[in-house]
């Protein structure tokens, strides 16, 4: 079963794209560009649709999905948090 | 799926372009026009009014945008014969003279000197006239690259950007090479990742007009913002759906345009394309604002990816609905035409993906009605460019 999807390999986030994740659920990716496995540990609860980190970040680092950049980190985010609005925001506007 | 020897069944209008729908349009010019407009809809089965709230003491471009907007949408070849109805005359002899360039039957009545009673009564005579020769229009089988294929997301999510729209990217590649007109817009909503678009143009010429609107939508933006934009681009629901930021929306609505066709012309808002291949509108990335500039534009079968679930239809233009949340395709299956959600649990590869969405863009052609239109959605929403006079 997969929990998550990844674009492509060397993004920094996958989505959930199951319901009812729970923070300490073992988790298995697919990234999909590669097609490739990966697995990651959750550390929160993530709705469907909402992004884990595949790594940690500190304030300032940049987010890469797609293989490009989506945003700043303004809050430290652990490997395998989610990570959304509460701790990443545009760079643009 | 081979596409080369594809055809469907449509309507051929007397300027030669093939229609897949047969609507006799009730037009109204303005606002005050609606009442009359709805009332010959009633009067006449089969006919629909397009009630919008605009067309008063608009001037310049924004004018010029109105009235292209709905000479376009009386022209679109989803549309057999038009009523266009106006406070005045003048304007309303212009909208009509703008559908006429097409041959199709169109007639223009002013309400002034005459009220809503006698106006309703003459255009539900000429109404109930287009409408029994459109009832005897018949289909023919036409080849692929006579259909006209526009594009725009809705309440994306993330499952968009990597199940819903790589699917219409995917159909996008196969119908590209076909001879086929296609089209894509939605200008703020490509921040973060319009350096992907411009690459992707045809030549300078088209890179440097991509480039200009772009810019200048940014400067609209600039001009008009009390913050990041963060509470209404991404929207609500997108964020509801896990999208973070405008870059990663812009990501994954670029995937809608595949990986292999080339931009090959810019088109302002409303405008027609001058032929085939993928062309870029610049336009609000609104859901009904933009659908309604493609179907005026002249395009006659849209692909709408959700992800959240966005509801719009369009009088004249079948949307096609497709999602690839699972959540989604459960909860609001009535409007899905497509569940690519097959997908993100690697049971549909992209490429069967894509097919799914041309079969159902076949059938669609074809005459089978979508979702939205069986649902009753027929959102016309006019683009405004600012203030009337």
């Amino acid at each position: 079963m997969i929990h998550f999807v990844v674009h492509e390999e060397g993004d920094g986030v996958g989505v959930v794209v199951v319901e009812g994740i729970k923070s300490g659920q073992p988790l298995k990716g697919w990234i999909m560009e590669d097609d490739k496995d990966v697995a990651v540990t959750a550390k929160s609860d993530i709705p469907i649709g909402h992004k884990l980190a595949l790594k940690d970040y500190k304030v300032g680092d940049t987010v890469i999905k797609y293989g490009v950049d989506i945003g700043k980190v303004v809050k430290p985010i652990g490997k395998g948090e989610h990570l959304h609005v509460h701790n990443v925001k545009t760079k643009r506007w | 799926m081979n596409l080369s020897k594809s055809s469907f069944w449509g309507y051929k209008r007397e300027n030669g372009r093939i229609g897949v729908r047969n609507h006799v349009i009730i037009l109204p010019v303005d606002d005050l026009s609606n009442a009359a407009a709805q009332a010959v809809e009633n009067n006449i089965k089969g006919t629909m009014a397009l009630p919008h709230p605009y067309g008063r003491l608009q001037f310049g471009a924004d004018l010029e945008l109105h009235f292209r907007t709905l000479i376009g949408t009386g022209s679109n070849p989803n549309v057999a014969a038009v009523v266009v109805i106006g406070i005045e005359e003048q304007w309303t002899s212009r909208v009509v003279e703008g559908i006429k360039q097409t041959g199709k039957p169109v007639v223009g009545f002013g309400i002034e000197l005459h009220g809503d009673h006698d106006t309703i009564m003459r255009a539900s005579r000429a109404a109930r006239e287009f409408m029994q020769m459109a009832s005897e229009l018949r289909r023919e089988e036409r080849p692929l690259k006579d259909l006209w294929v526009s594009t725009k997301c809705g309440e994306s999510d993330t499952t968009s950007g990597c199940g819903a729209n790589p699917t219409v990217g995917n159909a996008f590649d196969k119908l590209y090479p076909h001879g086929t007109t296609l089209v894509f817009g939605e200008t703020t909503e490509l921040t973060g990742g319009e350096h992907l678009v411009a690459a992707r143009c045809r030549n300078e010429e088209v890179r440097k007009k991509f480039q200009f609107v772009f810019d200048r939508y940014q400067e609209v933006i600039n001009r008009h913002k009390t913050n990041d934009l963060s509470d209404s681009q991404p929207t609500k629901g997108n964020i509801a759906g896990g999208l973070t930021t405008i870059e990663e929306k812009a990501l994954g609505n670029i995937q809608k345009i595949g990986r292999k066709c080339l931009v090959d012309g810019v088109l302002d808002k409303a405008e027609a394309p001058t032929g085939p291949g993928l062309w870029f509108m610049d336009s609000s990335s609104a859901a009904a604002e933009m659908v309604t500039l493609c179907a005026a534009a002249g395009y006659t079968v849209h692909f709408f990816p959700t992800g959240q679930g966005n509801v719009i239809g369009n009088p004249i233009l079948p949307v096609i609905k497709l999602c690839a949340n699972p959540r989604t395709v459960r909860t609001m299956a009535e409007h899905i035409d497509v569940d690519v959600s097959g997908l993100l649990r690697k049971e549909l590869s992209p490429d069967q993906a894509g097919d799914k969405l041309l079969e159902c863009m076949f059938r669609t052609a074809n005459g089978r009605l979508t979702a939205a239109e069986a649902l009753g959605h027929r959102e016309f929403v006019l683009t405004r460019l600012y203030e009337s006079a």
